[in-house]
């Protein structure tokens, strides 16, 4: 999957969890930078994003992320284990 | 190829609420914080929600009715303390919409992560100031089982086994103890990895196995103990434990129940939690066409039906019918609403062999061709239940559809295509759930036929006189005892229509009643010709402060036997028992909700004079107990020693 339409699944899937239609992620988004990012909505981005891509993290995968463009990276791996 | 391990679960679903159309739409639109609101979001968490829609819900739900309930709220509103031994945050938007679903409002006090003993140990703490009118103990499998030797003894396997149990009573007392409220004890999770294998049970210090003995046990001392049970370990063992737990993510973030299954966690506990405020559907109302046999039987005739036979498709329907026979053994009253010509739509109940469920089953059966929403309000009449206490399960998504939009508080299941999914749907959906299973509930079946008879009999009566006269009633009575509470409290909690105050009592507050020699407690019990009505009416008083009027706080009585002067004769036992308590006067309020104007007019009826009106239509009445007679009744009244069966 090109990394440009797993960056509009993304930006989808925040709009969906943080029910706002404005959000537009760009790779070098951070939490900071998007308004109700907050934790509790971050575990629904990370299974949602499972959901979506048909991919599961692992364990330690997630605490190293620091930005979307590392989360678009991380999940284009996953994809092409496939 | 993507191993199965590293593919996302399919989480549990809500596959038998319906997809909403512009559900969306319907949710932005809500602005203001006001009842309209309040229906039209219970309206859209009766949908087949995932997480994420769900939380959305929670946020509207949160933003409008976070600090309050919505005004008017005919339901108990439930302050709920979750003690979890792990995180639970993320479960918390699910178990409101849960509640939403039922009608209840929801507020939940989580303590500090890791701080449940702290808590319940410290009157200081913040869940004393939270006074719960309900704990919910949701402890993880991995924490209550920590520290385990898995190649201990039988003898340690038993020790240890006690120690848990001990610790989750103990932990129950405490709260029952400090709140008198009541607790739900979520079971144990099924998370541990065997050891040994088909047989686990032979190595007795298995995390595994004493995870499921732990879940054993925790029946029995729930019955013993009066605390109910979210069953988790049933549910994620049908569903399959990769749908509800994800060890990668328990690692990461302590997080037991899935995200992705929070929906469905918290729909069984807002399940729970209207069951015990009564709101648990009372009436499963059936189609017949392709919804109890396969085929239609004004075409296809009784040789033509698809039923038992040896088919597949045949089978299937018969065993939804043994289903739903079972159900009304229970309890669960059915109903027939179908689009057929009468005598059609009888045939198979009387004439088919392999039809389960018999003519005498149902105990209010319409078959005509006006449309199913009139013959659903009809049959809430005839039963006379309230309409939001039915289910209408239906094969066509057409009949669905339009009984969906003219009667949204009816349940309609969304049935699967396939016959032989009908059963696990209605199981799944938990419309009857049931706290408690008394010996009424197990009457109640045979009560219904007999009123039908009586409602014949009636009809053919032209003198009401003779009527009552040949019923042969007699009216037991007595104040409340042991034997009787848990069909007391089920009764408070449940009646709606003929309920003067709708005060709601927990258990603790009918003993209290029952205990205060200055209080005055009735319960009675109607038996006449045709058999027996079980408890039928409740009535509770006390003293206003400072003089002497008994102050009639609760009179509530079943619809099942209006009519019949049993009103009158209550006022009779109610009268003699406020003068033997020393009472000069009874006093009597109203209280209008939106189920029970049918006794607007109870008092003045009976002779009461009006004392005051509120602007809320509040009324009082008074009848001075020295100027009394009792009125004259057709039917023997009777202390009984108990009147429990």
């Amino acid at each position: 999957m090109d990394k440009s339409v797993i960056l509009d699944t993304l930006t989808d899937v925040f709009r969906k969890v943080l029910d706002d239609p404005a959000i537009t992620l760009t790779p070098e988004t951070t939490a900071e930078d998007v308004e109700n990012w907050d934790s509790l909505n971050h575990v629904f981005i990370v299974v949602e994003v499972e959901q979506r891509f048909g991919i599961k993290f692992q364990a330690a995968e997630m605490e190293e992320l620091k930005n979307v463009g590392e989360l678009v990276d991380l999940i284009e791996r996953r994809l092409a284990k496939s | 190829m993507l191993s199965r391990a590293s593919r996302p679960a399919t989480p549990p679903q809500l596959h038998w609420l319906p997809p909403v159309a512009c559900w969306s739409e319907r949710l932005r639109a809500l602005g203001e914080a006001d009842e309209a609101a309040w229906a039209e979001l219970v309206a859209l968490a009766n949908a087949g929600l995932e997480a994420v829609e769900t939380l959305s819900l929670d946020r509207k739900l949160t933003r409008l009715f976070g600090k309050a309930p919505p005004p008017q709220l005919s339901t108990r509103s439930v302050r709920l303390a979750l003690l979890a031994s792990s995180t639970v945050d993320h479960l918390k938007p699910a178990i409101r919409v849960g509640a939403l679903r039922h009608g209840l409002w929801l507020d939940i006090h989580t303590p500090p992560y890791g701080q449940i003993s702290a808590a319940l140990l410290d009157k200081n703490s913040e869940l004393h100031r939270y006074k719960p009118d309900c704990v919910l103990f949701a402890l993880d499998a991995r924490h209550v089982l920590s520290g385990i030797d898995a190649s201990g003894t039988r003898e340690y396997a038993a020790a240890a086994l006690d120690g848990v149990l001990e610790d989750i009573k103990r932990n129950w007392r405490l709260v029952q103890d400090a709140f008198g409220c009541r607790v739900i004890q979520q079971t144990l999770m099924p998370v541990f990895p065997a050891l040994a294998g088909n047989n686990e049970h032979r190595l007795p210090a298995s995390a595994a196995w004493l995870t499921e003995e732990i879940n054993q046990r925790l029946r029995a001392m729930a019955d013993a103990e009066q605390v109910d049970l979210v069953a988790l370990d049933t549910r994620v063992t049908q569903d399959g434990l990769a749908a509800w737990h994800d060890p990668a993510l328990w690692f990461r973030a302590k997080q037991e129940v899935h995200p992705m299954a929070a929906p469905v966690y918290g729909e069984l506990i807002g399940r729970l939690l209207a069951a015990r405020q009564g709101r648990s559907a009372k009436c499963l109302v059936l189609d017949l066409d392709n919804t109890l046999w396969g085929g239609v039987i004004g075409d296809d005739g009784l040789d033509g039906i698809v039923l038992g036979q040896g088919s597949a498709r045949g089978e299937a329907y018969v065993a939804f019918q043994r289903y739903v026979r079972d159900l009304s053994r229970r309890g669960v009253i059915l109903a027939v609403c179908s689009k057929n010509d009468e005598a059609n739509a009888l045939e198979p109940f009387d004439k088919h062999p392999d039809m389960v469920l018999k003519r005498a089953d149902i105990a209010c059966f319409v078959a005509n061709w006006s449309d199913k929403p009139s013959n659903l309000r009809e049959i809430a009449a005839r039963l006379n239940i309230g309409i939001d206490a039915l289910v209408f399960a239906d094969d066509n998504p057409f009949e669905r559809d339009i009984v969906r939009r003219e009667l949204p508080m009816v349940a309609v299941p969304e049935l699967p295509e396939d016959p032989a999914l009908y059963t696990n749907c209605i199981a799944d959906a938990g419309y009857f759930e049931a706290a408690a299973i008394t010996a009424e509930d197990f009457e109640r079946a045979g009560q219904y036929r007999a009123n039908a008879e009586r409602e014949g009999l009636r009809a053919s009566a032209t003198d009401l006189e003779g009527h009552l006269r040949s019923l042969d009633m007699e009216l037991r009575w007595a104040r409340f005892d042991q034997l009787g509470l848990q069909r007391i409290v089920q009764l408070i909690n449940k009646t709606n229509q003929f309920n003067l105050t709708t005060r709601r009592y927990s258990e603790a507050e009918a003993v209290a009643v029952m205990k205060n020699p200055r209080a005055l407690s009735l319960q009675l019990r109607l038996i006449d010709r045709f058999g027996d009505n079980g408890v039928i009416g409740i009535v509770i008083g006390e003293f206003a402060p400072g003089n002497s009027d008994m102050v009639i706080d609760t009179w509530l009585m079943s619809c099942r036997v209006l009519g019949r002067q049993v009103e009158q004769a209550t006022l009779n036992l109610v009268a003699a028992e406020a003068a033997r308590l020393g009472a000069r006067r009874l006093v009597g309020q109203f209280r209008p909700t939106p189920k029970n104007g049918m006794v607007r007019e109870h008092y003045p009826n009976l002779g009461f004079q009006k004392l005051d009106e509120t602007e809320e239509g509040i009324t009082r009445w008074a009848l001075d107990l020295g100027g009394f007679k009792p009125a004259n009744v057709i039917m023997n009244i009777v202390q009984a020693e108990s009147v429990a069966a």
